[in-house]
């Protein structure tokens, strides 16, 4: 019997990163297969693969069979592909039936037939067990409500493949549980369904088999998959050569370098306490939307902070003034580095150099020899692979343009650095080389806050850990006492029953200085 | 430096000599020396305010209100000489006012985050209307010999407003490429929220480049009301675009972050040169409109293309970055 759906051998390159390398397997009508794996290890490229928003370099990607190309995401939708996004693609304007049946709305000469589109949608979403009236604006639905009207989208388009892009991430625990019904029904219905989650309960509960991509490449097939491969499953994303990457150094800690006391604003359910001192890299962990990032802008600045305290060696840091913050030695590398990292037609050299020139009390008149100069120094010790320092940093790889914005901050002198995620979607070579500077900065005495949803990466990396879990603080805890399974336990939402997480770096944990 | 990257720096510079030649061996009279100072002095308007223009767009915004600053800036410097008698004064005046508008369109830009093409949209109608009202709705004649000479004066055989023209490129080509406030604009424009987590002062760099656009539409008010020797509600009527169209024209990006001032230059001297020849031509008025509005889709579909990579950019200014 031929797939439903096949991978053969498929690979896509961007500059300076291999997304996917050689990735095969298949999905059979009325099959869930998980596709698991860490961040940036292959899984969202293979999926706009899917969706046709990204064409394979090499391999081909059959359905019944058939071997098709999709140049453009019609295409796709036309082939009967279907994919339930994380940021779902609805238009919050219109209504629930209107979004169900755009772009085939019924219509006479022109004229739309209310009565059809009315009654389409309520067939579909007796389906889905909602009970949604269908003349709803889409903009005063829940999210999990949204992601029903994406799925009743697929099921009008008669999708006969259905990806599943992190759906239960935004979800409640009753929501979750429907979704998973309407899952296996869609399975039971002779779908084939992709289902990508970092949640493994959810992964056992509903998924037939599993396929691991690390760094894209597919590294096994699991079939059935069920609680008793979480070991193979966890060893296999992670791969064995784990602490290599990190080369953990330990040094002594200082004096407090910054503390906040009852930290509260956008994005908090819980007042955030912690300290981290000279010479420490303080890790933050937490699933997405536990909070980290947020924590982050309200310490920096750039988010209001509507209540606590901020005290840089004991001066009090003043809130929502990204300059204050940078005035009192911080240096924040965000999250989203396209968006809020980088500027991206200006040279190298002015992404590295904005900060210095700004800082307070600078020279009015650019001081092209010293910025020049400056800039050269920290693209040498960064080790910023550029053509020239006059290069417009976006035709630089992710990580190369990541090396420059911390750059930024070595050059302006920061003591404390607030990395958000620095090392998402970069190549392994890169992030080798970004915890060495981590690791180098802590060394010269000052203190890193390191945000990461990469569990392996923060256990091999940080001295102490700040688990997060739905907007609070779920716990600290310290190197020696870290371990895959105790970050888990910390980071679910409670209630949630948590799987039995073996340590990822266990193999290699006596060989690191604690 | 490869033959294409220097065909694509010295692009508009290229386009303006090509269309100089083809203008002086078509147009009689055009390459003659009272024709090319007639054309200096037609282009100063424009010129003076592409410069703070520049600044503007670089930034990713937008100033529509500068042709009815002009007008309102002309009849504060006329009521305020007639009543007063004071040429100082007037000049004063009329630069409080433009410095006025700017603050106001830059406090709602930058303090409230409004669009600024609505912002100044409105601004537009409401300043336009301010000029009618101080006018009283008719022509200020300006009883002052001494306030002529700033239109029709000059030194070393050029005219003031050529000199103040070409002071409004220096002044502001060097603040765009010489000063930390200049790069500040460029980044903002580039990256706004990027910008700011850098340690930019944004709202308060974006507040002055619209007080520095209100002031120098108001000087190019002052200058074309001593060109006409009265103040005049209703002059000026669609100058904005025209400037934005000489910026854009000279390949500052309507999204922001690239802009250099010798671009602005060119982009100036283009629309002057085809609007002289125009003239020189006897072509009628309705036939310029049309012209006018081809040079400005031209100019954005260049600019459309440059961004997609169709079209190469196009940088005339020195880079300084080594």
């Amino acid at each position: 019997m031929t797939a439903r759906l096949a991978f053969e051998d498929v690979g896509k390159s961007f500059p300076g990163v291999v997304a996917l390398d050689g990735v095969s397997f298949t999905v059979a009508a009325g099959e869930v297969r998980a596709l698991v794996g860490e961040n940036g290890a292959g899984k969202s490229t293979l999926l706009k693969i899917l969706s046709g928003q990204y064409q394979p370099d090499r391999g081909t990607l059959a359905i019944d069979g058939v071997a098709c190309r999709f140049d453009r995401p019609r295409a796709a939708q036309d082939a009967g592909v279907a994919i339930i996004h994380q940021e779902l693609q609805l238009v919050p304007d219109l209504s629930v039936a209107e979004n169900l049946l755009l772009g085939t709305l019924p219509a006479r000469g022109g004229w739309i037939r209310h009565a059809e589109l009315q009654q389409r949608a309520r067939a579909v979403l007796a389906r889905l067990g909602e009970a949604i009236d269908p003349a709803t604006p889409v903009r005063s639905l829940s999210i999990g409500q949204r992601q029903m009207v994406e799925i009743g989208r697929a099921l009008l388009r008669e999708a006969r493949i259905i990806a599943f892009d992190e759906p239960t991430s935004s979800l409640s625990a009753r929501e979750t549980d429907r979704l998973l019904a309407i899952i296996d029904e869609l399975r039971r219905d002779g779908a084939a369904i992709l289902y990508v989650s970092h949640r493994m309960e959810e992964i056992y509960a509903l998924a037939d088999s599993a396929t691991v991509l690390r760094d894209g490449r597919h590294v096994t097939d699991i079939a059935p998959v069920g609680p008793a491969d979480a070991d193979r499953i966890v060893t296999a994303m992670a791969g064995r050569a784990i602490a290599d990457i990190y080369g953990y150094r330990a040094r002594p800690a200082g004096a407090a370098a910054l503390r906040a006391e009852g930290v509260t604003g956008a994005g908090l359910r819980q007042p955030v306490s912690f300290e981290v001192a000279d010479g420490e890299i303080l890790g933050f962990f937490g699933l997405v939307g536990a909070g980290r990032s947020e924590l982050f802008r309200l310490l920096y600045g750039a988010a209001p902070r509507t209540g606590g305290a901020v005290t840089v060696r004991d001066e009090p840091l003043a809130a929502g003034d990204p300059r204050a913050a940078i005035a009192a030695g911080l240096g924040l590398c965000p999250e989203d580095r396209k968006d809020a990292g980088i500027i991206p037609l200006a040279a190298v050299q002015e992404n590295i150099a904005i900060g210095w020139r700004n800082r307070r009390g600078a020279s009015p008149w650019l001081r092209a020899r010293a910025e020049a100069s400056g800039a050269r120094a920290i693209i040498d010790t960064m080790r910023v692979k550029t053509a020239s320092p006059a290069t417009p940093i976006a035709t630089l790889s992710g990580g190369n343009q990541q090396k420059a914005v911390i750059g930024r901050w070595l050059m302006a002198q920061a003591r404390i650095l607030m990395l958000d995620e620095p090392t998402r979607g970069i190549d392994v070579g890169a992030r080798s080389e970004i915890y060495e500077r981590m690791y180098a900065f802590a060394e010269a005495g000052g203190a890193v806050l390191f945000a990461s949803s990469d569990m392996a990466e923060v256990l091999g990396v940080a001295d102490r850990i700040v688990v997060m879990r739905e907007g609070c603080v779920a716990g600290i805890v310290p190197r020696a006492e870290a371990s895959a399974d105790v970050l888990m336990r910390l980071a679910l939402p409670q209630g949630a029953a948590a799987p039995s997480f073996p340590d990822p770096s266990s193999p290699d944990r006596d060989t690191i200085p604690a | 430096m490869t033959p294409s990257s220097l065909l694509s720096r010295a692009g508009p510079l290229l386009a303006l000599f090509v269309l100089v030649a083809l203008l002086g061996w078509l147009v009689p009279d055009f390459l003659s020396v009272r024709n090319a100072q007639g054309l200096l002095l037609s282009v100063t308007l424009v010129g003076t305010i592409a410069a703070t223009m520049m600044l503007v767009l670089a930034m990713r915004e937008v100033d529509l209100s500068v042709g009815s600053t002009v007008a309102f800036a002309g009849v504060l410097a006329a009521v305020t000489i007639n009543a007063t008698g004071s040429v100082a004064l007037g000049v004063v005046a009329a630069l409080a006012g433009g410095a006025a508008v700017g603050l106001f369109n830059g406090a709602l830009v930058a303090g409230l985050q409004v669009n600024s093409l609505i912002v100044t949209l409105a601004t537009m109608e409401m300043v336009r209307g301010l000029a009618f009202l101080a006018s009283g709705g008719e022509s200020v004649a300006i009883p002052a010999q001494r306030f002529y000479a700033l239109g029709s004066g000059g030194m070393l055989g050029i005219g003031w407003p050529i000199w103040i023209m070409a002071a409004s490129f220096a002044l502001f080509g060097v603040l765009l490429n010489r000063t930390v406030f200049g790069r500040n604009i460029l980044a903002i424009g580039g990256n706004p929220e990027a910008a700011r987590l850098a340690g930019i002062p944004i709202t308060r760099v974006r507040i002055t480049v619209f007080v520095l656009q209100g002031m120098v539409a108001a000087v190019a008010g002052i200058v074309l009301a001593a060109r006409i020797t009265s103040g005049q509600p209703n002059t000026s009527i669609g100058l904005e675009l025209a400037v934005i169209s000489a910026c854009v024209l000279g390949g500052v990006s309507l999204s922001g972050g690239v802009a250099t001032v010798a671009g602005v230059i060119v982009g100036v001297f283009i629309m002057g040169a085809a609007q002289n020849a125009l003239n020189l031509m006897n072509v009628p008025t309705f036939y310029q409109y049309v012209v006018r509005g081809g040079i400005l889709l031209l100019a954005v579909v260049a600019d459309r293309l440059r961004q997609t990579g169709r079209l190469p950019a196009l940088r005339i200014a020195r880079q300084r970055e080594r």
